[in-house]
This record gives C-alpha cells, structure tokens and sequence, in this order.
C-alpha cells in the first residue's frame, strides 16, 4: 500500500527526518512511534505532500507521488489528520464531515447523508449541529478522523489522535479505529499511548532523531525495556513504561 | 430553505419591486434605492471572495473600474452597443481576477499582505488609466446621452432601479448557492482553515483563483452600469481607494460571509449617510456631510468589529455560534 524509501526533509540545518524508509501492507494497522522531536509528524507530512521531500521517495499503490500536492494525494486515497486538530472552527461538526465528503461526490443529499454516516460511526452524532469550536478534545480528535474517513481514504495517517484523552476514550477511539480497519482501511498510526498501540497495530516501526531505528511485532519492541530506554531516551520511556498508570 | 425564509424572501422581493411605486416614482426615493440596491451588489461581488472565501481585498476597485473602462471603451472607441459590451467587461473583470489571484495566490500571499496586494493592483490600474491614450487619461471618458433601452440608457431612473434589483437578486441567488454547494463548502473550508482543507483534498490555489475570477466578473459588471447611468467615468472613480472601502464595509457591516449581510449593510450605510446630510443641512457649521458621514460609519465599523464580530447579520444567527455560556436567556 504505502513504500517509503530514504526519506529525507530538512528545515534549514535540522535534518527533522533523516532516510527513513517504511512499508505498510494493505490491510495492515501499522505504528509509528517515537520520542517528541523524533520527526513523526514531519514524516507524516512529508508522507502526504505537506513538505517537499530534500531526498527519498514516497510510492502510494505502487505509484510514485514523492512531491505531489496534498490534495493530489487525498485524491488518490491517502489521507492525514493533524496532531494539533485544525478544525474549521465556525463550520458545524457537519459541514466540517462535508468538506471531506465533497471529494468523492457534488450531490448536496448525498454527501449530507456520507457525512451523517461518518459521524454515528466516529460517534459524534449527537453534536451535528454544534459548532466544532465548542467541541472537547475528544470531539476535536473524533473529528479529524471523520473528516479524513469522509475523503474515503484507502490508507489513512493518524497523528495521534489518542493524545490527551482519558482511558474511556482512548478505549472509544481504538475501537473506532478497528471498525475502519475493518472496513477495508489501512492504517498508519503515530501514538504514544502504548496500550493501544499494542493492541491496535501488528508492526512498529521506531523513529528516533530522524532515524528508523527500530522494527518489528509490537511484543517485542515494548517487551524490551533496555531497548526502549536507549533507543528513545528517558522522557519517552517513562512515558511509554508508565502509560497504564496515567492513561 | 424553510416555508418562513422563502415567505420573508418573496416580500422582500415585492416590496422592493414596488418601493419605486410607493413613493410615486420620485426621483429622490428611487435615486437612493438604487444606491442601496448597486452597494449591495457590488458588496456581494466583494463578501464571495471577502466572506465566503476569506480572501478580503482591499483593492475591489481594481474589477469595477476593468468593467466600466472595458465597457465604455468598446462603446465610446468602437462603437459597440453598450448590452454587448457589457459581457465582455464582466469576462474582463474575471479575467483581472483570476491574474491578480494567480500572481498573488502563487507567491503564497495571504490576509493582509493579500489585501495590501489587491489595494497596490487598484492603485496601478488607476494610475494606468491616467497615463495610457486610450482610456483619455485623466480627462476620463464621457458616453453621449442617448437615452434608449437598446442603448442601456433609461431617460427615467426607475430602470436602474429595477436593473440594479435584478442583479441584486442574482448575486443574492449567487450567494445563497455558496452556503450549499460544494464549491461554497470548500470556499469555507479555505477560509477557516487552508492547511485542513487541502489534507482534504480541496486544492486551494484554484479554488482561490476561481472565486476570485466570480468576485471580480460580478463586481465588474457593476462597473459597467455605474458607466451607463452617470455616463462619465475617470482614473479615480473607476479605480478610487473610496469604492473598494465602501464594498468591504458594506460587506463588513452587514456580516461578512452572510447572504444578507451585504444588502443590510447598504441599508445602514445610505441610511447614515442620509441622516448625516440632513445634519449637515441643519448644522450649517458643517458644510460638507462627507467627513461627518464618515466619521459615523467608522464608529459603526468600530462597534460592530468590537461587538459582533460576524457583522449585525450576527445578531441573527444561530445561538450557538455563541461563545459557551452566553448561548442561554
Ligand atoms: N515547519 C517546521 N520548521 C522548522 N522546524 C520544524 C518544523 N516542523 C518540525 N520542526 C522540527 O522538526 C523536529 C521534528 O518535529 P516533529 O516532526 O513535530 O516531531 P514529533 O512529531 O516526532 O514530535 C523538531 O525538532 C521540530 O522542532
Ligand atoms: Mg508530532
């Protein structure tokens, strides 16, 4: 589905993402871990045309879109959502499903009722009408991945959208998320919620400074405690080790 | 649309078509309705880029003066009948548009520096049509009174009017099939947020340049009925500073983004400028209404920035667009 080959972007003297290469198979739910800082979502965004890549390519059903547009490669079924949720603040939590669902079809009926869809299946039903600037994060994370899900992607990229929710939501959305898996999306995920993603994801690749520094079944990279401290410092160990005790 | 909203649509629309009749055909009442009707539409042709899209010009001169030029040139120099003229002058707008948006879009300009672009664009046509021989510089271009529906020119002004409603109402129809179609939810996606809307799929340079190219076609057929009803125009009215303020405060006033809030903001705005003549005619110490009219608008333009950020249609708009808390009574 996805094939990532050295990729490489640079913001000035900062290699934020150093020649990594990653691989996720159709079907697949597939995680990207990693320190803050480590180049996850610039890899993400370089992934989906967001930053012009300084090397490597990107190949999307075997397809090269290395430097395509955004919009390009939404086109083609390959969607992100935002870290920092970007909602479209003065749109209700329609309208907002809408513009996703407007790639796929300029029938107003028909793109109402995708979008209406979409929202029971992320469970926002219940705030249609609201206006997406008075939803929690919860709400704000549940949207981004309808709107995403409303492009009818094929592969979809996942910013952490578990961050900053408490343990009922994150078990919410990790369901959501197996239920569009199973729909027939594949899935590349950056979480630090480790609990999901050992029971969400089948492969892990590990990002630190830039680098792919790691890969495999997730057993075996969160077994490891050594190997998560080298590998991704301190911070994010503690993070990651004390995850159950917070989240 | 509700039963109500297509009841209150319909009386508006015959109320304003026999306001002309109400008042006995005075000049006076037709005179000032169609200013409101013409700022209202030339508010509109601003509010689809400016509100809708939010890509707010300062520089909306720049189209009403390419069609009241490209118009009056055909005429006056070539001799074409004013109706023919008149689409290419609305093709010419669009074209200006989609220029000005490809140049500007391309290089990335965004909120202020867009609007610094479109004012300095105003500002070279205008300077432009002062020093090229075939606009007759700043001598402007007088068109020779032939009053004559086939010459667009009417010996009584109620055809104005009614011709400045149709194209209110068009731009209306216009506006209210942004808030529904896919084109209007992807202006409002770029509007509210241009990095989401393109994750979305939405490309939005093109998107940017297209309602441009609407904004400007609208905006300049505007600029050809000002042509065609004062029958005079020069560098400084077609192209003046002054005509692009009054578009984006019409639009501002009124809501920007709202399908009324262009109309309502005329309204207001002839209004005030009414009173403040009459003030002026009363107060002799002010021998000129204009600053005294400005003045007012810009203390309207500071309450309704500071109060109601979406303009007086905000009043009307739905409670929860409300910060939390408020939204209750
Ligand atoms: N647009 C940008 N310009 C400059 N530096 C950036 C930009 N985006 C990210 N960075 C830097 O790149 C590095 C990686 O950031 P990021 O990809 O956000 O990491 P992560 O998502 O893994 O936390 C950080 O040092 C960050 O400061
Ligand atoms: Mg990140």
């Amino acid at each position: 589905m996805l094939e990532v080959h050295d990729l490489t972007k640079r913001f000035g003297g900062l290699t934020a993402v150093d020649g990594a290469s990653l691989e996720v198979p159709q079907g697949a739910i597939v995680a990207l871990i990693g320190p803050n800082g480590a180049g996850k979502t610039t890899l993400f965004a370089t992934i989906a045309g967001f930053h012009k890549p300084d090397g490597g390519r990107v190949l999307f059903r075997g397809e090269d879109i290395t430097g395509l547009p955004p919009d390009r490669i939404c086109a083609r079924g390959m969607v992100r959502t935002f870290q920092n949720t970007q909602p479209f603040a003065k749109l209700s939590v329609l309208e907002n499903i809408m513009v996703g669902a407007w790639l796929r079809t300029d029938d107003r009926h028909a793109c109402q009722q995708r979008a209406t869809e979409i929202a029971r299946r992320v469970g926002l039903s219940d705030r249609l009408d609201d206006m997406a600037s008075e939803l929690t994060v919860a709400g704000c994370k549940r949207l981004e991945l309808a709107r995403a899900l409303a492009t009818e992607p094929r592969l979809l990229l996942l910013d952490e959208v578990m961050a900053g929710l408490n343990p009922t939501e994150i078990a919410g959305i990790v369901d959501v998320v197996r239920a569009i898996r199973a729909g027939g999306v594949t899935i590349l995920l950056i979480e630090h919620v480790m609990q999901a993603v050992m029971s969400l994801a089948e492969d892990v690749f590990v990002l630190n400074d830039g680098r792919i520094i790691a890969h495999g079944p997730p057993a075996a990279i969160a077994s490891d405690r050594g190997v998560m401290e080298a590998y991704l410092g301190r911070g994010a160990a503690e993070r990651l080790l004390g995850d159950t005790a917070h989240a | 649309m509700s039963r109500t909203a297509l009841l209150a649509c319909g009386g508006g629309l015959i109320a304003a078509a026999l306001y002309p009749l109400l008042f006995g055909g005075s000049n006076y009442a037709v005179n000032l309705g169609f200013l409101v009707l013409f700022a209202a539409f030339l508010g509109q042709s601003w509010n689809i880029a400016g509100g809708f899209a939010g890509q707010m010009s300062f520089g909306h001169a720049v189209f009403f003066g390419t069609g009241a030029y490209a118009s009056t040139i055909l005429h006056v120099s070539h001799g074409w009948n004013p109706w023919l003229a008149w689409p290419v002058a609305i093709a010419a707008g669009a074209a200006v548009g989609a220029g000005i948006g490809t140049l500007s879009f391309r290089a990335g300009l965004r909120g202020s520096y867009f609007a610094l672009v479109t004012l300095a664009f105003a500002e070279a046509f205008r300077i432009l049509a002062n020093s090229v021989p075939f606009t007759r510089g700043g001598l402007g271009m007088l068109i020779k009174s032939d009053p004559h529906p086939a010459n667009l020119q009417f010996r009584d002004p109620i055809w104005f009017y009614y011709l400045a409603l149709v194209l209110c109402v068009l731009s209306l129809a216009l506006a209210w099939w942004l808030t529904r179609s896919r084109f209007g939810a992807r202006l409002a996606a770029i509007r509210e947020n241009e990095d989401a809307a393109r994750a979305l799929g939405i490309n939005t340079f093109r998107e940017k340049v297209r309602v441009l190219a609407l904004s400007g076609a609208l905006c300049a057929a505007g600029g050809t009925l000002y042509a065609q009803k004062y029958l005079y125009i020069d560098p400084s009215i077609a192209f003046g500073v002054d005509k692009s303020i009054e578009m984006l405060l019409v639009s501002m006033i009124g809501g920007a983004g709202t399908i009324f809030g262009p109309l309502i903001g005329a309204g207001v705005l002839h209004f005030v400028s009414e009173v403040t003549r009459e003030l002026g005619g009363a107060l002799p110490a002010i021998k000129n209404a204009q600053p005294l009219a400005l003045i007012v608008y810009g203390v309207i333009l500071v309450i309704i920035v500071g109060y109601l950020p979406d303009g007086s249609m905000g009043l009307f708009r739905r409670r929860r667009a409300l910060p939390q808390g408020q939204g209750h009574a």
